[in-house]
Parts: C-alpha cells; structure tokens; sequence
C-alpha cells in the first residue's frame, strides 16, 4: 500500500488480485463488540489471517430490519455491551494497521447522527476502504455520494432479485469498488441452498456495470462459497461467520479456511 | 344552540383522495423529510403500491366501493358531539369531539386499513401483514382481511401483547395469527422490524398494511389520504353546525396517523391552530416519554427521514407511555414538516395529565375514551383555559377505551387489585379461543 492510493483503490485491488488468481474475493462479515469489543477485534483479525480478503465490520444498529435472529442477537449483545460508532472506526484503524482489508457495514441513521462529511473522512482516515447501506439507496445518498467521493472511499449499495432494470442501472451507476447482490429475497441468515435468484441476479447486473459483483444471504459453506465463485467476484459470509463466532476464534478460523479454499476450488474464471 | 338539519351531503372517503395540492414530492419527500430509508429489496414493493395508489385514487369504481365500505360497514359519517359538561372544565371554551371512536372496530383505524385492504385485493395479493401497538391497527387490520377474505399476520411486541391482551383475543376472534415480537424493546418499534423482515420474505404474495401515516414513500401520504375523511367531515359538519371554522384543532400524536388525518383538510384555513398532543410519559424532561417531536432529533428510522428519539449515536431509544398506541419513538414525516414550518403545533401531554382527562371524560359526558385520545382531551382542556370562553376547539376522539379499562382501573385503583384478571388467564383465554375456532 502507497500513501497515494485511496480506500476506493485498495478495494479494487482486492478484486483484481483475486481476478488475477481466476478466483472469488472472500469477504466476512462480524459486528463490532460481539461477544465484546477486543472479541471482535479478535475475531476479526483472526478471519483475515484465515483467508478472507476483506472484512465487513458491522457497526450496530438497534433496528436492523434487514437481519435475521443470528446477526440481530449478535447486535443485541453488541449494543448491550455498550458499543459506541466510534468503536467500529478504531477497529477498522486496529486492522488497517496490520493490513487489513476493511470496509463498514451500517444501516443509516448512525452515519447521520455522526455527520454524514464527519464519518466519510473518520473512516477514510482509519484506513477504511468503504461503506456498504443495506437501508440507504442511492435516491437518498446526494450528500454521502459526494463526501465518499471527496475522502476517497467506496459506497457500496445493495441489488435484490426484485430490483428493476432500471434501478439496476441507476444503484450501480452510484456504486464504487463492488456492487453487493443480495442473493435471496428475505433477511440475513445462512440457508441449506443459496437461492437461485443468485445467479440471475449477477448476470443482470454485469450487464449494467463492469464492476466487481459480490454475493451475500444465505451463504454458509465451502460448496456454497465455490459455486457463487463460479459466476460472482465475490462471496459474502456473514450470518454463518457470526454463528461461527459463538464457539470462538478457532470456529471462525476454520469456516474462514473452508471457504478460502471454496471460492478457489470451484472458480473457472469469468 | 340547536343544529340544523344537514343542508348538504358531507364529503366522502373517496373525496380524502382526491388531489388537494399538499402531496410530497415524487420521492416523499416533505420539505427534508419523507423520502425512503429502506432496503433496496422493498423499492420495488413500495412503488408497487405507490403506482396502484395513483390508479386507484383516480378510478371511481376503486372510490365508490370504498366510500360503500365506509358508510355501510364502518359506520360513516362519525358525528361530531358537543361535549357541554366537559367544557366548563376548559375555561367555558367550547369542546367539540369528532367521534371516531364509534367507527366499527372502535377507533380510527378501520379508515386507512378498508383503504389498504381493497388496495390489496387490487394487486392481486392475497396476504397481508401489519404492525400493532395498542391492538387498535391489529384489530382494524384483522377485520378487514376478514371481509374481503385475505390472510392476515399481526407483529406485536410482546410487552403490547400483555398490556393489550383484549385486543390479542379480538384479533384471533377474527381469524388472525398474532406473533408476539420478542426482540429489542418487545413494543411497537420491534412489530415494525419484524414486520419489514416479514415483508421482504413475502413480498410477491403479500401487503404491508402499515398502521401509521410514517414509514417510507408511499404510506405518509396514502395512510393520510385514507385518514382524511375525519377533517374533512369535521370541518362541514363544524362550520354547518356552529357557523365558523374551530379555532383549533387538537389530536394525539404517535406516529400521527389520526392528527394528520384531522389536520390536513385545515391546512389552507390559516388561523385554524393545528395542535398534536405528544406523549410526555412521565414529563419531557425525565427521558421517559414518547415526544418525538418536542423531545427528539432529526433521524431515520423505518422508511423515513423525521424526529425520533434518539441518543448521540443515533440508536433508537426506548419511548415510554401509559399509551401502547402512543409509544413510539418516532413519528410521521409529514408532522416533522409541519412542525418545521410552524403550521402545526406539537405539545407534551404526560401520563398523569393524560389519565385526568380520561377520567374527566368519562364523568362528565359518559365517554370512556381511548387513553391515546385522552391525551387530546388534556391538551383541549389546556388551549381552552388559554384561550378563553369564546373559544372553539375541535378535538379528534380517535378511539374508544373499552381496551383500557383494566389500564384505567389500576391507576385509579377503582376496583380492589385481587379482582382484576392477571396476566396469565387472559392468555389463556386467548389460546382457548383460538382452538375453539
């Protein structure tokens, strides 16, 4: 890493790096401060050592409608636990400075509350490389768009199965770095099957947009991780990474490795 | 002074729909607020329902069949009555009450839900889902999926589901499923969550009838549009009865879908003052309240851009009332604008001053009023002390009180406390009851 090089660009060597290997980027998901702050760190640090090329940090939230009950209780104990918006900047501060590869997760309000300019320059000054919002779309992003773009970092919004051609178009038109597609229509949650919609779903929107295509909802093993590698740039974990991290680091480890060696197995490149 | 015989026919439901010139922006925005703070899985529902909401407040078949549900099942026309005893409590200004709690099913309610049920049955989904506080929204929703025939979940906290547990039976009585929300606060903010959560799993078969004019782009507006009917009947029916507008007009704000619906119609008559009673719980200033406005902060929260109640990292707080139906931490983006531009008038009513109307109320004009009401009667009983006897003050009796009873009963300790139902029995009731049928 240069001085030089922004968030947003940093991000896209994490796909393009993985590109080059004819590979899927792993991204996992863990909230800030669950089970507690230094966990979190803990286990965070732990699944970039395992093999995930980027970390999603999840900034609680007390009302996370887009979660299912893994990821809300984890929240739950998170908040109860007394976790701050600050906290979730100095983890990414904690991993960028070991090398990590770190965007943040958060529903809206907490950005607002801080100050939409304020978080985009915090976050970009702790060496994060982004910010995905599962409840802001683009139609309402006028101010975040312009402060992302000002401190050099990514936003990140969400494609559904139900999403129009046009508001395909218009959400990737606003994305940087990658564009997430939300797998399946429903709440966070590992599920036996990751729905067929998947597949659908990214080809419609690769043929909006040349950026990366990452994968979540529902995604909670290597066979999994390796058949959304064969048509997605990236594969998302997140509720199975929580669940993983009720029984600790070495629970995270080794679905972190299970996946790693997923999203290499099955990928025949694009 | 003797009211004549009605000269006109009042407006109808259907005429609440009709453009009036005071509609968001094309992306629900009032002013700043409004908008859509929502996933992107939900955009495509929410337009859904805002392109059928277009085509059907312009199709006279869509009107004419709303306006027969609201004479000949809800009861529509509400009267409004002139409460003579209340009023020498009010400094002789005079109280006029607009009677929505003879509405079938008791409140306001069933004007927005016959409104969302039909819109239900136009897009061809057969199963809706909503949200309830006091019970009122879940009771309303219920009966109207039961008339036209739909399936029908209701998300209640589980907190609301012990204080309401009347209601929980009622909306079982008529067929519903009833969950209780057993996340966060286990009240009306954590229905919603479990509410959209359901939403964005079921989203091809079913409607979210939203109880509340908040939320994202199109439910302030539609939600209004529905509720309209009460201010505009209000006003025919004061100005044809007393010769002039009221001077104000007073309702109980939570998410504000009965204030908004009593308001609007009055928006243009400049001096009519527009006050919405917020709960204070146990005062402002103890942090234990429901006052999104008078004591919250600009912020999202479900769908939309408006005050809610909030700490400094923008985490929802808990709200408190003696109100289920009131105790909300947010409230509609279109009173967070009207407040903004000083149009309407947000005031703090407390627990304790609430409850003495209640009381007022009952003894002085036979009227158990729904505790969320009460709290426009207390904020009546205020203005018209200020502003004297030649005043005129319409006040919007959203609901009836037969759910508070038990409520109203222990804070006044009218019954010895041994005799009154706990808990558990009720429940029990509720489940025997919905083996039965």
């Amino acid at each position: 890493m240069t001085s030089t090089q922004t968030g947003l660009d940093r991000l896209r060597e994490v796909f393009s790096t993985a590109r080059a290997e004819s590979r899927a980027a792993l991204i996992s998901y863990l909230p800030t401060g669950y089970p507690t702050i230094p966990g979190s760190r803990g286990l965070l640090t732990q699944t970039l050592d395992a093999g995930a090329d980027l970390v999603e940090v999840g900034l609680p939230y007390s009302d996370p409608v887009l979660d299912g009950p893994v990821v809300a209780h984890a929240v739950e104990t998170a908040l109860r636990g007394g976790v701050r918006t600050r906290d979730t900047l100095d983890l990414v501060e904690a991993l960028a400075a070991r090398g990590g590869r770190a965007v943040v997760m958060t529903y809206w309000n907490p950005v607002l509350r801080y100050g939409v300019e304020a978080f985009a320059r915090d976050l970009a000054a702790a060496g994060g490389l982004g910010l995905i919002t599962p409840d802001l779309v683009p139609d309402e992003a006028g101010e975040w768009l312009d402060a992302a773009d000002r401190h050099g970092i990514a936003p990140i919004f969400l494609v559904a199965p139900s999403s129009t051609e046009d508001r395909i178009a218009s959400t990737t038109a606003a994305t940087r770095g990658f564009v997430y597609a939300a797998s399946t229509m429903g709440v966070t949650g590992a599920r036996d099957t990751v729905a067929t919609s998947a597949p659908e779903l990214v080809a419609r929107t690769r043929r909006h947009t040349d950026l990366p295509v990452g994968v979540g909802l529902g995604v909670r093993n290597g066979a999994q991780a390796g058949e959304i590698a064969t048509y997605a740039d990236g594969v998302i974990v997140g509720s199975a990474m929580v669940s993983a991290a009720e029984h600790g680091r070495a629970a995270v480890a080794r679905l972190t490795t299970e996946l790693a060696a997923g999203v290499r197995g099955n990928h025949t490149g694009r | 002074m003797a009211a004549p015989e009605r000269s006109v026919a009042l407006p109808t439901a259907g005429d609440g729909l009709a453009e009036h010139g005071h509609d968001p922006d094309g992306g629900g925005h009032f002013g700043r607020y409004g908008g859509r703070f929502m996933p992107e899985a939900l955009i495509a529902a929410v337009d859904e329902v805002a392109a059928e909401y277009d085509k059907a407040r312009h199709d006279p078949e869509f009107l004419a069949e709303l306006d027969r549900l609201q004479r000949d099942y809800a009861g529509r026309p509400s009267p409004v009555t002139d409460a003579r005893r209340l009023s020498e409590h009010a400094g002789g200004a005079r109280i006029l009450l607009k009677r929505e709690d003879l509405n079938h099913t008791g409140s306001h309610k069933i004007n927005n839900v016959l409104g969302q049920a039909l819109l239900t049955v136009r897009m061809g989904k057969t199963r809706v889902i909503a949200e309830t506080g006091a019970g009122q929204h879940g009771v309303a929703t219920a009966t109207a999926a039961a008339l036209l025939g739909l399936e029908c979940v209701v998300y209640m906290g589980e907190v609301d589901t012990e204080r309401q547990a009347l209601n929980v039976a009622r909306m079982r009585l008529l067929g519903a499923e009833v969950i209780p929300v057993t996340t966060g606060s286990r009240t009306l903010k954590d229905a919603l969550n479990e509410a959209y959560r359901d939403w964005v799993s079921s989203v091809g078969t079913t409607h979210y009838v939203l109880g509340t004019a908040a939320g994202p782009h199109p439910f302030p507006m539609m939600v209004r549009d529905f509720h309209r009917v009460i201010g505009l009947e209000a006003r025919a029916q004061v100005q044809e009865q007393y010769g002039r507008l009221p001077d104000a007009v007073l309702a109980c704000v939570g998410g504000g879908s009965n204030a908004i619906g009593i308001f609007h119609p009055f928006l243009d008559d400049e001096p009519v003052r527009l006050i919405g009673c917020e709960a204070a719980g146990d005062g402002v200033d103890t942090g234990r309240h429901a006052a999104s406005i008078t004591g919250g902060s600009v912020g999202a929260l479900h769908g939309a851009l408006t005050y809610v109640l909030q700490d400094d990292d923008g985490q929802t707080v808990e709200s408190h009332s003696i109100s289920a139906g009131l105790d909300y931490p947010g409230v509609g983006p279109e009173h967070s604008y009207l407040a903004e531009i000083g149009r309407a008038e947000y005031v703090p009513v407390t627990d304790a001053e609430a409850m003495d109307a209640f009381r007022l109320l009952c003894r002085t004009e036979g009227i158990i009023p729904a505790i969320e009401s009460a709290h426009a009667v207390a904020g009546a009983l205020r203005t018209g002390r200020e502003l004297g006897p030649d005043a005129l003050l319409l006040v919007n009796l959203s609901g009836r009180g037969d759910k508070d009873v038990e409520t109203a009963a222990r804070w006044f300790d009218v019954v010895d406390a041994a005799a009154l139902p706990t808990t558990e029995p009720v429940h029990d009731d509720a489940a025997a009851g919905e083996r039965e049928l």
